[in-house]
């Protein structure tokens, strides 16, 4: 019952939450750069603003896509906060993904379909560990169930604990997820701009609208993954996936963007080397106490 | 209300100027003035953008630029032609390529005069066009046709391209 | 009993028949009626054999009496011996090696067949839940590629009016495949299945060198090099188990002491390996292209490289828990990474598809090296769902490059423009290769699932190589969709293609949305376990598929309230929107290259590395467990 209403919760409270999330980001951004920012609600307002304005598009099918987009980034959120498979939470949003950079090609617009691919790029550097995470928290609970790890984290066995280069891994990945300097290579929020606004070029009004919206939703269920760590107080939790999303925009801000080269490779050897390492030694712990 | 009011999208085109609008342009985009804190950013991209910043005068070269970036931005919209130049082509409008201002190709809602214009009357402008955004969009002013987004162009068949091999 | 000789013996009659008649309109009538019989054969035993209800069935055992049998095998083996040996007749002597090698095996396996000194076997014949999904397999989708075959060849021929037209044999060789695949999967016998195996290794020689040019005939003794390296490794299992084990059946092998056995479980590993095209034999596979593609698509789906995964599912219970096992286990993820890796690096349609191939064969053969349960079971639904979907993938490169003149995936942009129903049916090939909920994903979720109780290495490999699979469908797939301007389509020359194609991208997205159906009833019983069978797992799936399917139907929504524009192009736009305002003035046509990244992922530095890891592993096995 309670996973129903975390369910409903999320689909009704997700946007709400993504867009004041959004907008304090924007705010936090401007006090870093020494200015004042926009108000709180600016993030609502630009949504609500570009569905006032004329839908634009090259041909009639892109937009289509990104109501799948939309659609699919809000299952893989319900498969989340529904306490489901986390490794089908990842296939889910992946396959989100997939649909975004379809729109993007099917625009069959030089500037989109670079977005696109550098979009395609990003999945690949960010993928591996968001997987490596699902299998990570497997070894230490037994199961992919994201209830099940909910209820042992609460129980008192902190996942954090087991998991701590997991969690930086993730970490690292997390500013490729929310395509942050510097690895906003496909898409770029603000007045800086990487070919124009990357797999966004073509989508105007409504369209873009639904992009930003899935944003939100994209936001927290990322963020979620990040409070499982911490999932055993939740007040803390809280605070500590809040302070996770302050250093995503210090790192924004205190970053300029890098090749794409730099990006996949750093985020592999991210991936191996704390993910990785993380791992062996689980199995090892595992090994030396099934042995004793 | 109308939310266009909150959040008015800027795209900045720099016609053939001496660079010194868009230099006063960029000096508002910069923290000491902080237009964002109207919720205006500066986008890159014609088809996110409400106001249309135009700085420098026409020429036959970039006509049908201005005319195509107008064109890509969706309704309502707001021109705003800035500095002498903008106006009525300026110091360069006996240039032999000139063809004077920029309401020569598209039609421009507000002319914020200067050369180079300040800061401050740039904000003005934006504010102002601000202003006629909302009105615009009472009035339901379009200047783009809706439809199914479906329209055939009838256009010869790409010719096969010799693709170098990677 | 009836239907198990009868699936085996029947595609011997259109194949002779075949080899008779020669003009277009036979030719048809007797692949659609033979496949239609093979088809329906395989179904009607799969429903006598499933009656039994679920969980229910026993493996059934069907002896033979007549000493007959054990000499038609021996006189096959010696026929099949001179016809290798026939078709090395010409080659140069510095290639003399390859009739060595027909010698070096026939040899000491003809001797122990006339010598008596194979042990007795008593039980020939065989049928349990995986012969029948092979048999499904291969009847099915086996029946479809063929009726395909007969519009190809036809375009074919059209198209290559230089190639001797031949096509009456080639359909005989697939009918000769069926034979023998249906041999090697209801064998119990290792002699029997040695006999079948090579058949197979025969029938690719004769497809893979069909066009007779250079390329084709280099490629086609390639690959029976190789794939004769197998055969030998095979003909070593044989005489050793006469010579130590005393058995030449495969489940009486399978139930005895590990280490007595192990020896000749891993040269039939090896056999199997070979056969599925891993690292370090990748190549055979690589140049089997040449070939007509329904060729490609039967080696690569139903046929051939199955055969080399099914022979490792079936040794896998004995090798669990080895060092063996793991050694098997640690070539089909490298291979799995590697050719996922280089995946991403070709352009060539149909070069994409090998290697995908090659990788997914890769993660049925860990499978099979770990060989638990769990593990058993994605194995076998990776080889359910590869099949299907790798099947239609071909047939669609096939057709697509018949009808435009091109495979490049580059040349490809835009089809959905010229080629709406071919895009969608490429779409459903490609989305059953890799995205959720399709065949694919659901088995790579249950390998991921397996794997992590192992603990060890192994999910690392698939989450990586999982991840470079996933690059290189996305961006084939956005070439695909991207829309360009109106162009004439290029559809109308397909015919009875269709026939092989709709099936077949109905079947892809059938099987998973009733993938439980699979499991419960067939994969279940054989191996005991079921990782994805739960209510809300199924439930998943298939609210995934029906948000899947709501696709295409959009796409019949007529949107209103849209604003058409031209791309944006910074305003540099001319009135075609493939062409840009030029620095002198003039429209030029801009285009857009997906990336493939060669920095990283070049086929050659990843293939000679792979190479070298899976070929010192091999060594390695060879000398602990079969010359120690
Ligand atoms: S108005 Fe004056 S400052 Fe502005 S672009 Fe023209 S010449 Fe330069």
């Amino acid at each position: 019952m309670t996973s129903l209403w975390l369910i409903i919760g999320y689909v009704v409270l997700a946007p709400l939450i993504g867009g004041i999330i959004s907008g304090l980001d924007r705010i936090i951004t401007a006090r870093m750069q020494g200015r004042y920012g926009p108000p709180v609600r600016q993030a609502f307002f630009d949504v609500f603003k570009l569905f006032e304005k004329q839908n634009l598009t090259v041909n009639r099918f892109h937009g289509y896509y990104l109501v799948c987009f939309l659609i699919f980034i809000i299952f893989s959120g319900i498969l989340f906060f529904g306490g489901s498979d986390l490794l089908m939470v990842v296939f889910a949003f992946t396959v989100a993904d997939i649909f975004l950079v379809l729109a993007a090609y099917s625009t069959n617009s030089p500037y989109c379909s670079i977005g696109a691919e550098r979009e395609l790029l990003q999945m690949l550097a960010a993928e591996p560990m968001l997987l490596l995470t699902a299998v990570g928290f497997y070894m230490v609970f037994g199961s992919f169930h994201v209830s099940v790890i909910y209820r042992a984290a609460l129980g008192g066995k902190l996942p954090i604990l087991y998991l701590p280069g997991v969690f930086l891994g993730l970490t690292y990945v997390l500013t490729i997820k929310f395509r942050k300097s510097p690895f906003d290579l496909s898409t770029s929020h603000h007045a800086h701009q990487e070919l124009i606004k990357g797999l966004t070029t073509e989508f105007a009004g409504p369209s873009l609208a639904l992009i930003e919206i899935a944003h939100w939703y994209e936001t927290v269920l990322l963020l979620g993954m990040v409070y499982l760590f911490f999932a055993f107080v939740p007040i803390i939790g809280v605070i500590i996936t809040l302070f996770i999303y302050f250093v995503e925009i210090l790192i924004d801000n205190t970053n300029a963007r890098i090749k794409w080269q730099l990006m996949l490779e750093s985020a592999w050897l991210a991936t191996l080397v704390l993910g990785g390492l993380n791992l062996l030694a689980l199995y090892l712990f595992a090994m030396i106490s099934k042995g004793g | 209300m109308a939310y266009i009011k909150k959040s008015p999208w800027i795209i900045h085109y720099d016609g053939s100027s001496c660079n010194g609008c868009d230099i006063e342009v960029l000096a508002c985009l910069m923290p000491k003035y902080d237009i964002e804190r109207f919720g205006a950013v500066n986008m890159g991209n014609p088809k996110h953008a409400d106001i249309f910043l135009i700085t420098g005068q026409i020429n036959s070269q970039n006509r049908e630029v201005v005319k195509t970036i107008y064109d890509q931005i969706g309704d309502p919209k707001v021109v705003v032609a800035i500095g002498a130049c903008a106006i009525g082509g300026g110091v360069f409008r006996d240039c032999y390529n000139t063809l004077g201002g920029v309401d020569k190709v598209i039609p421009v809602d507000l002319y914020v005069p200067g050369c180079a214009a300040k800061p401050e009357a740039i904000i003005d402008g934006v504010v102002q066009a601000v202003g006629l955004l909302e009105e615009k969009k009472k009035r339901g002013v379009v200047t783009h046709k809706e439809g199914t987004g479906d329209e055939t162009r009838k256009l010869p068949p790409v010719p096969d391209l010799n693709l170098e091999q990677e | 009993m009836f239907w198990i000789f009868f699936l085996i013996l029947f595609p011997l009659i259109p194949a002779l028949l075949l080899l008779v008649f020669k003009n277009p309109g036979a030719i048809k009538w007797i692949v659609l009626v033979s496949c239609a019989v093979i088809c329906s054969a395989a179904i009607i035993m799969t429903v006598n054999y499933l009656q039994t209800g679920p969980g229910k069935q026993q493996v059934l055992y069907f002896p033979i009496s007549s000493p007959m049998v054990d000499y038609l095998v021996g006189i096959g083996d010696i026929i099949l011996a001179l016809v290798f040996l026939f078709v090395c007749r010409r080659l140069p002597f510095k290639k003399l090696w390859i009739p060595l090698l027909v010698i070096l095996q026939y040899a000491p396996v003809i001797y122990y067949d006339l010598s008596g000194r194979v042990p007795e076997t008593t039980q020939y014949i065989f049928l349990d839940n995986l012969s029948i999904i092979m048999a499904l397999i291969i009847g099915i989708v086996g029946s479809l590629i063929t009726v395909y075959t007969i519009g190809y060849m036809r375009h074919y021929h059209e198209e290559h009016p230089e190639i001797p037209d031949r096509s009456n044999k080639f359909i005989a060789t697939i009918f000769l495949f069926f034979f023998a695949m249906y041999g090697i999967i209801f064998s119990n016998s290792i002699t029997w299945i040695y006999f079948f195996w090579e058949i197979t290794t025969l029938c690719s020689f004769i497809m893979i060198g069909y066009s007779r040019t250079e390329e084709a005939v280099h490629n086609a003794y390639r690959a029976l090099w190789m794939l004769l390296l197998g055969g030998l490794a095979y003909a070593c299992a044989i005489i050793y188990l006469s010579s130590s084990c005393g058995t030449i059946e495969l489940n009486t092998m399978l139930g005895m002491n590990q280490a007595l056995v192990m020896a000749p479980i891993l040269l039939i590993c090896f056999a199997g390996m070979n056969k599925a095209a891993q690292f370090p034999f990748s190549k055979w596979l690589l140049g089997a292209m040449v070939a007509p593609t329904p060729s490609s698509a039967l080696l690569h789906s139903s046929t051939m490289v199955k055969a080399g995964v099914y022979i490792c599912i079936r040794c896998a219970p004995a090798v669990r828990n080895t060092l063996g096992g793991d050694i098997v286990a640690l070539i089909g993820g490298i291979t799995f990474l590697a050719a996922s890796a280089i995946g991403i690096s070709r352009r060539d349609g149909k070069q994409v598809l090998a290697y995908s191939t090659i990788g997914n064969l890769g993660l049925i053969i860990l499978c099979a090296g770990i060989g638990t349960p769990l593990t058993l079971w994605a194995a076998v639904m990776l080889i359910i769902f590869h099949a299907v979907a790798k099947a239609l993938l071909f047939l669609g490169v096939g057709t697509i490059e018949q009808q435009t003149g091109s495979r490049d995936i580059e040349e490809m942009h835009g089809l959905i423009t010229k080629m709406p129903r071919m895009t969608l049916i490429m779409l459903i090939g490609i989305a059953g290769m890799f995205l959720a909920p399709f065949g694919m994903l659901i088995a790579k979720w249950a390998v991921l699932e397996a794997l992590a109780k192992e603990g060890s290495i192994f999910p690392v490999i698939v989450i990586f190589g999982g991840s470079m699979m996933l690059f290189f469908w996305a961006k084939w797939m956005g070439q695909l969709v991207a829309v360009i301007r109106p162009e004439p389509r290029k559809e109308e020359g397909i015919g009875i293609e269709w026939l092989g194609l709709w099936p077949l991208a109905i079947l892809t997205v059938l099987i998973c949305a009733f993938y439980w159906v699979v499991g419960i009833y067939a994969v279940e019983p054989l191996f005991g376990t079921d990782p994805l069978l739960s209510l809300i797992n199924i439930w998943m799936v298939l609210v995934m598929i029906v948000m899947m399917l709501m696709l295409p139907l959009g796409f019949l929504i007529h949107w209103k309230h849209l604003v058409h524009v031209e791309p944006y192009l910074c305003g540099a736009n001319v009135k075609d929107p493939h062409m840009f305002m030029g620095a002198l003035g003039k429209g030029r046509y801009w285009w857009f290259n997906n990336y493939y990244l060669n920095k990283y992922f070049n086929e050659k530095k990843v293939t000679f590395l792979t190479n070298t890891i899976t070929t010192v592993l091999l060594v390695i096995m060879l000398f602990r467990w079969c010359l120690g």
